[in-house]
């Protein structure tokens, strides 16, 4: 129920096209051995998809909470929390002797980052989002203020080391960060399927908070489940391969477009199908089919960037 | 309030002029005076000095300009796109010609900084009813996409480090004979002194500035040209420098209310003094290393800007 023939016709085709990107790019122009085209495109492959997949969902369940389709946790600054808390902590966990376990410190910045997220959400906003435009520009700002004190941090404790540092503002798929891709792969498990467990209760919040309440749903726990849910998988994307900013957006807008209804079983369906699209498809089209070396990140956040103008704009005439 | 403001400056100046890797104090020109003690002060800190004091009077000023060509009090140059458009002409000046000329780059960076502004002017206009919040919102986005655009052309032509470098301004390069084109700045911003009246009028919308008699299109293009000369004479220099032309307006504003023929004098002074004191704290911070004074900028700018939307809250939510 609930989907227009068309609108399952197009679902259908972009499955079809997230399955064909998927076999192209781990066949296409293979010419060594098999095991090693397995192992090192499997590897990349596994770290799109996740990416792909975190960046769609927490968009996803961010927008439903905040009833609004322009909003990704990556334009609020939870991408570049994760970096500071990452940078910060560093010192911190190499003195406790847990420098040599990657994927612990990992969860340890996970779970500080939730916690901090969560504190600093409620702190400026309650319980129900308000102000769209103002918490957009809070969020733009706070990651720009996380950024530079990032920047500073690690000036101030090493001048000389900072060049090495730096330069990882913008997520890139040929340095993904391969140590985190197995913790990174059971949380973003975990996270999609208590998403798609609470994907009837997403439904009634999208009817707003005193709906939602109305109808029995635990609107604030609820909510903070959700939030900690989105950083997570933010935190996983973040990790693997660095920030975006835009991409989530696109996916999410590209997916209401396709099933044309708000209902999250489709609509987190879709979104999945078309991130691997773009994600997975995209780098094969770039990088193998026209052998370029445009980094293909770049070209996703500037039509992201372009459309959440569009989006604003046709927000402010309606 | 302008005499106190100006005697900030003299004295930031004073002590801009004593700070730097090497032990040259200013006290050394009249107890052993000698060769290295005048060519160290001529040469390099000097002219960062000066620099300093042109850049923060000219991006205030421009800031000042920018916010009344919008009509929204929360924008300045390097959030609405004119810094990012600069950056992406200086990547042009760099693939056309790495040697050209410095009046040529000069004028090709400030016809892409005013490109850039016209752009998110045009696209304000677009939007009928405005929140005093798109406006600044809209301004980033484009910033950033702008930005984004650059560096996807910069990784094509490994200039992506350089262009890090123009999008992070900072003034340890400077010496005499590499600042000199911030007079241009110099002369804008006693050019926008001089047209302050004008320029406050032109913020009260068309209808009103038509209706005492001013000729709004020509003024609007005359101020997007004051902001593009000044942004590019800037960006040329020392890099873009985010956030003067933002807080400084608005901390005047808080002083002396909204009559910018009065005060956009202290807007230049004060400029002017946010600017040496960023990059004095950069000097100092690490010594003898220096934080590019864009970092500390932007940290100020942000926590500020935060604070500004924080408290006008009931207002905008």
């Amino acid at each position: 129920m609930g989907l227009t023939t068309a609108a399952r016709w197009r679902v259908l085709l972009t499955g079809v096209l997230a399955l064909l990107s998927m076999i192209g790019f781990m066949t296409w122009n293979v010419q060594s051995d098999w095991a090693f085209i397995v192992e090192y495109r499997g590897s990349r492959l596994l770290a799109m998809l996740l990416v792909a997949v975190a960046m769609g969902v927490s968009t996803l369940v961010f927008q439903t909470l905040t009833h609004s389709r322009i909003l990704t946790p990556s334009l609020m600054g939870f991408d570049v929390l994760y970096v500071l808390v990452h940078a910060l902590g560093l010192a911190f966990w190499a003195r406790l002797g847990l420098d040599s376990m990657p994927s612990v410190i990992f969860i340890l910045d996970v779970l500080l980052m939730a916690g901090i997220a969560l504190v600093l959400f409620r702190l400026l906003f309650g319980d129900s989002v308000r102000g769209l435009h103002l918490l957009i520009l809070l969020g733009m700002m706070g990651g720009l203020l996380f950024r530079e004190l990032t920047e500073l941090a690690l000036r101030v404790l090493d001048p000389t080391e900072f060049s090495i540092q730096s330069g990882r503002s913008i997520a890139s798929f040929s340095r993904i960060n391969l140590p985190l891709l197995w913790v990174g792969l059971v949380l973003t498990v975990a996270c999609v399927a208590l998403v798609f467990a609470l994907r009837r209760r997403l439904d009634v919040l999208n009817l707003g908070r005193d709906v939602a309440i109305n109808l029995g749903v635990p609107y604030r726990r609820t909510v903070t489940l959700l939030l900690v849910v989105a950083s997570v998988l933010v935190s996983v994307s973040t990790a693997l391969v660095g920030p975006m900013l835009f991409f989530g957006l696109l996916a999410t807008n590209l997916a209401y477009w396709i099933v044309g209804t708000h209902q999250h079983r489709w609509t987190l369906l879709a979104t999945v199908l078309v991130a691997v699209v773009c994600l997975v498809g995209g780098q094969l089209l770039i990088e193998q089919i026209l052998q370029s070396r445009l980094p293909f990140v770049m070209l996703l956040e500037l039509c992201g960037g372009v459309l959440f103008i569009l989006l604003l704009l046709r927000g402010v005439r309606e | 309030m302008a005499g106190g403001a100006g005697l900030l400056v003299i004295l930031l100046a004073l002590t801009s002029l004593n700070v730097g890797a090497s032990q040259m104090k200013l006290l050394h020109l009249l107890t052993q005076p000698d060769d290295r003690v005048t060519r160290v002060l001529f040469a390099s800190r000097l002219p960062r000095t000066i620099a300093l004091i042109l850049a923060g009077a000219g991006l205030a000023v421009a800031g000042l300009l920018m916010q009344m060509l919008a009509r929204n009090r929360l924008v300045e140059p390097g959030t609405v796109g004119t810094f990012s458009a600069a950056s992406f002409g200086m990547l042009l000046a760099a693939l056309i010609n790495p040697g050209m000329a410095l009046w040529l780059k000069f004028a090709l960076v400030s016809a892409c900084a005013a490109l850039g502004s016209l752009l998110f002017l045009a696209i304000l206009q677009r939007i009928p009813l405005r929140s005093a919040l798109i406006v600044p919102l809209v301004g980033l986005v484009l910033s950033a996409v702008l930005a984004t655009g650059s560096a996807l052309v910069a990784s094509q032509f490994e200039l992506g480090q350089a262009l890090r470098a123009w999008s992070s301004g900072d003034f340890s390069a400077i010496l005499r004979g590499r600042y000199e084109l911030l007079w241009i700045a110099a002369g804008m911003t006693l050019l926008a002194m001089l047209l302050a009246d004008r320029f406050t009028v032109i913020g009260m919308g068309k209808d009103f500035a038509t209706n005492v008699g001013i000729n709004y299109a020509a003024l609007m293009v005359l101020g997007v040209l004051m902001v593009a000369l000044i942004s590019a004479s800037v960006v040329i220099t020392a890099g873009a420098l985010p956030f003067v032309g933002l807080l400084v307006p608005n901390l005047v504003r808080a002083l002396v209310g909204d009559n910018m023929r009065r005060g956009i004098v202290l807007v230049a002074l004060c400029g002017a003094a946010l600017m040496l004191a960023a990059d004095l704290l950069g000097r100092l911070l690490i010594h003898p290393y220096e934080v590019p004074s864009a970092n500390l900028l932007a940290i100020a700018g942000s926590l500020v800007f935060i604070v500004i939307l924080l408290r006008g809250r009931r207002q905008w939510a």
